[in-house]
């Protein structure tokens, strides 16, 4: 969907790919694009049929759009959305910041977790609509390579993911839980980490990484 | 997800206009509040909730936490669950309040859930969840199919031929301990409803959860002073360590003097259709010694009209331990 009316007050030829280059994400979807076309010969009457429909869908989402203020990283985004349009879409999808991850989408996985007025919180099951005026930081606010946030630098330390597709989130968690009421015990930390799942199973790594910041914090304020 | 037009109440009485011209009230209504959607986006994502009017409510002025002049205290109906869970009044007067929150979702969803909410938090019964499977409480009159079908997980307390739908919320079991009472806004003006009244048993209508009726708005739960001397304690027993739901839970606030029981509030999670205070076990507590025997007595009152399905069998001997568990440990360190 096109949001004809975005108005982000810095270019964003940082985060989309200049035209003719690829990145992972749009080689991606070239590449799915590709899939679609070699096997769906068959079902072409079917297919057209679909398109018309999901274009009338698209149409009457475009009619109900609503324009939004958002702001994001500092940033103020004017957009208009389709009112379901969860927040953690509307990053990954409008304002391409898709360091925010799609796991479950149902607030089950804690891919999506992204800071609301610096409060952690599920996107996926938040309205995008619902959160004007708040400050929503996402894990591209947090740190940026040759600046990354002592979280981030702990988890490359300890080798506390795998894969990464949930690590986003994993981090977003972390650098909250440094500000929540959390006792100095692994066990505590295990608990507070409950709402972000990791398939590769990098568990144990992901909580050195997080008592290595804890722990340094703590020397810190000692000294 | 059905498209709905979303609009903001700025005051009370805007909400209640909007949601008065609704057809039934609030859970599976046209018209729904909407506060921190962990539960109704959730919904709303599988069809289960299609609602047409969503009104935000997060903008009421519900969301303090205030001590009142009788020693009790006052909840706003949009407070989230992690302040209410952290808040140091609630951690001295109320603390098997605190632990039902804090044994309850993720830190991310505690900080987006709210009172209200939480109180009208819906079943996670499979068959409800799922449009193409028959549900009575979805679809009244599509039949029950968690009956012949996976029910490890559902009630055995409170149940009808019609549905066996257990209720998630941890806090409610916490608040029917304590005795809360829900306050509530509506066309016809204010009241006041105890929690044990609040939920309905499911009966021949489990598409009717609470008392609600079309436009009435919660605004507030208040809760009683704390009983003097004391204590209180939620034990969840859960498939996993952390982030799932109790399939059984006791929610018990003990007052005990020299060994003997004075006053005994007990509540179950995870085993009944609604929170389930437990009159009858709390009547084999009070003025008796707080001894082994004594709790398995009350364990026994708790069970006895439990009804087990082909698959929750083990929820009744889990649900006694559970709540024997609990009163130990309540009353070692009274």
């Amino acid at each position: 969907m096109s949001n004809q009316d975005e108005t982000p007050e810095r270019p964003e030829a940082d985060t989309r790919s200049a035209f003719g280059q690829s990145t992972r994400r749009t080689f991606l979807s070239r590449l799915g694009m590709a899939g679609l076309l070699t096997t769906a010969g068959p079902a072409i009457t079917t297919l057209a049929q679909r398109s018309e429909k999901a274009e009338q869908e698209l149409s009457a989402a475009a009619k109900d759009a609503i324009p939004v203020t958002l702001h994001v990283n500092g940033q103020k985004h004017n957009l208009r959305i389709d009112p379901r349009t969860t927040l953690l879409d509307c990053l990954r999808e409008h304002l391409h910041l898709t360091g925010s991850k799609k796991g479950c989408d149902h607030g089950q996985c804690g891919a999506c977790t992204v800071h609301v007025n610096g409060r952690r919180m599920n996107s996926c099951l938040c309205l995008a609509a619902m959160y004007q005026g708040d400050e929503i930081t996402t894990i591209e606010g947090v740190g940026q390579p040759g600046n990354l946030h002592p979280i981030q630098e702990a988890f490359v330390a300890h080798d506390a993911y795998q894969c990464g597709y949930c690590t986003c989130g994993q981090i977003m968690s972390a650098v909250a839980l440094l500000s929540e009421p959390v006792g100095p015990e692994d066990a505590e930390v295990k608990e507070f980490m409950s709402g972000n799942i990791c398939r590769c199973g990098a568990y144990q790594n992901i909580v050195e990484a997080i008592q290595s910041v804890r722990q340094s914090t703590n020397r810190q304020k000692a000294g | 997800m059905k498209i709905f037009e979303l609009t903001r109440a700025d005051e009370p009485r805007q909400a209640i206009a909007a949601a008065a011209k609704a057809n039934t009230a609030q859970q599976g209504a046209d018209i729904r509040f909407i506060a921190g959607g962990t539960n109704l986006v959730d919904y709303m994502k599988l069809n289960v909730e299609t609602p047409r009017q969503l009104v935000d409510v997060n903008h009421l002025p519900f969301d303090k936490i205030e001590a009142l002049p009788d020693g009790g205290l006052s909840i706003g109906a949009v407070v989230r669950n992690s302040d209410l869970a952290y808040h140091p009044i609630v951690r001295k007067n109320y603390a098997v309040l605190s632990e039902a929150l804090l044994s309850g979702a993720s830190p991310q969803l505690r900080n987006m859930a709210t009172t209200a909410g939480n109180l009208l938090q819906r079943t996670r019964c499979m068959y409800f969840r799922d449009t193409a499977m028959p549900c009575n409480k979805r679809e009244p009159g599509s039949g029950c199919a968690a009956i012949t079908g996976a029910n490890r997980g559902l009630a055995i307390l409170g149940t009808s031929e019609h549905c066996i739908a257990s209720n998630p919320s941890d806090m409610n079991v916490a608040l029917a301990a304590l005795e809360a009472t829900i306050h509530i806004s509506g066309p016809k003006g204010e009241r006041s409803v105890t929690i044990g009244d609040f939920h309905l048993l499911p009966g021949n209508t489990p598409n009717r959860e609470t008392v609600l009726e079309p436009g009435d708005l919660i605004t507030h739960v208040t809760l009683p002073p704390p009983s003097p001397g004391n204590r209180s304690l939620y034990l969840k027993l859960r498939d996993r360590a952390s982030f799932e739901f109790a399939l059984a839970s006791a929610a018990v606030v003990i007052t005990a003097d020299g060994g003997k029981i004075t006053r005994a509030r007990v509540a179950l999670g995870g085993v009944g259709t609604k929170p389930w205070r437990s009159m009858e076990a709390e009547g084999e507590l009070t003025g008796q010694s707080a001894t082994q025997a004594v709790f398995q007595k009350a364990a026994e009152a708790a069970l006895r009209d439990a009804k087990p399905q082909s698959q929750n069998g083990f929820k009744v001997e889990l649900a006694k331990r559970c709540l024997m568990h609990a009163l130990k440990l309540v009353t070692q360190t009274a």
